[in-house]
């Protein structure tokens, strides 16, 4: 029995419950822009007045999003066993809308985390773009693949008690193609690559988005319920 | 006892093989003998990850504890087949390329690999509780093993790779004369023959202690 119809108007409804809670504490959004802009600061203040290779920057980039992220979305869950609100969510919605709309919160969080930090990334660095709009695409898959495949990770951890960075270290592996390929595709856009390799690596980030989200739909249902 | 022994003669054999029997390979030379130990490493390596999927999607299933006990095994040799292949890996790309280490595809790929097992690992030992530990990790092992395809099979052709193939996919053909073939296959087998037997110590002794366990808490209640 499947009904995305109805998955996905839960799924809203949850992901609208979220940014509400979220517009009233602020805490997992400033916590995370904080954590971008000290490690952004920190960067730039190193470099100093150097322009920094593309190899590096790229890299530098996919750094801060990665470890930001982190920091973020541990508590996508944990909030929801802090003040027991977990049973409530289960008797209120099936497995695969809640993972939609937290996956959902997730993506929106970490958009305006790199619509903050992208742009000051490229001012503080002095970096010039060759090719823009292959720039934009590969930071929106990216950190929409960021999002994807740590959600149910972010459950998993919240699952096993919550221990400290637990997610990082569950994180890194199954995000590592996605931030190899997010970093090569950087690198090729900012350093003028051929735009047929900024393609490859985009599909690459696609396919990768599409097989986070699908399998994470189908297994979190063991994750959520006991 | 007596299947041990067999296996102790045969591996004897196949490294004596290796080094007097086998020819030095074309183009490689001595340091092509490797093959011998490093390829079926790794094949027993990425057999046993395999099988902790696939017994990881069977406890999803079925809800046995068993399977869960065969999933962390079949992990625990595929990590210590895998160090095998990492490390005769870096010898050979000594030899070959003049550096233990230099961030070639298959070498990325493999070190994510060991990376994945040991964050599994890491989950495991975080978790207390059988039941939850087990479903936890099996979800944790089918999610990172979902992502290898993207570094096995994209990687190596996005980047290029100076790794030699032993298997041409395009002349279907297997680059090797027939006495190393012999060797090679011998050492398959030996190879397998020791994952069998491993595999088996491991679960009889996973199997007895979660025995014990189960005597002690009725014991205890």
């Amino acid at each position: 029995m499947i009904k995305p119809l109805r998955w996905v108007k839960q799924g809203l409804a949850i992901w609208r419950k979220d940014l509400q809670i979220e517009f009233r504490t602020r805490y997992t959004y400033s916590a995370l822009v904080m954590f971008a802009v000290t490690t952004l600061v920190t960067v730039s203040f190193a470099i100093g007045g150097f322009t920094a290779d593309v190899e590096i920057t790229a890299a530098l980039l996919w750094i801060i999003l990665f470890f930001s992220a982190m920091a973020g979305l541990a508590r996508t869950f944990v909030a929801e066993e802090e003040t027991g609100t977990v049973t409530a969510l289960k008797m209120a919605a099936q497995p695969e809308p809640v993972y939609l709309g937290k996956y959902l919160f997730n993506v929106t969080i970490l958009c305006s985390l790199a619509l903050l930090v992208v742009p000051l990334f490229i001012m503080l660095l002095n970096i010039s773009i060759v090719l823009p709009l292959a720039f934009c695409a590969v930071v929106l898959l990216g950190t929409l693949g960021l999002a994807g495949a740590s959600t149910i990770l972010a459950a998993i951890v919240s699952k096993a008690g919550a221990k400290n960075s637990l997610l990082t270290v569950l994180a890194f592996p199954v995000l590592l193609p996605l931030l190899i390929t997010a970093i090569s595709a950087t690198r090729a856009a900012l350093g003028g690559g051929l735009a047929a390799e900024v393609r490859s690596h985009l599909l690459t980030l696609f396919f990768y988005n599409g097989v986070a989200v699908v399998a994470s739909l189908l297994l979190f249902e063991y994750v959520w319920n006991e | 006892m007596f299947w041990q022994i067999i296996l102790g003669i045969w591996m004897s054999a196949v490294i004596v093989a290796s080094f007097l029997y086998m020819p030095s390979t074309q183009g490689l030379g001595e340091m092509g003998r490797i093959i011998v130990y490093h390829v079926p490493a790794a094949w027993i390596a990425v057999a046993a990850y395999l099988m902790a999927m696939l017994n990881s999607l069977g406890y999803l299933r079925q809800n046995k504890l068993q399977l869960d006990r065969q999933a962390q095994i079949n992990a625990e040799l595929g990590t210590v087949f895998c160090l095998l292949a990492t490390v005769t890996g870096a010898i050979w790309s000594r030899g070959a390329w003049g550096q233990y280490w230099n961030w070639d595809p298959r070498q990325t790929s493999i070190t994510v690999l060991l990376m994945i097992y040991a964050a599994y690992f890491v989950l495991r030992s975080a978790i207390p509780d059988a039941e939850r530990r087990a479903r936890l990790a099996a979800v944790y092992a089918i999610l990172a093993f979902l992502t290898v395809p993207f570094l096995v099979f994209i990687a190596p052709r996005v980047y290029v790779s100076l790794h030699p193939d032993l298997i041409n996919v395009q002349n279907r053909s297997f680059a090797m004369d027939r006495k190393m073939l012999v060797v090679f296959l011998a050492s398959l087998l030996g190879f397998t023959g020791l994952y069998a037997w491993m595999y088996n110590v491991q679960l009889r002794l996973e199997n007895l202690l979660a025995a014990a366990a189960m005597k002690r808490r009725e014991y205890d209640g």
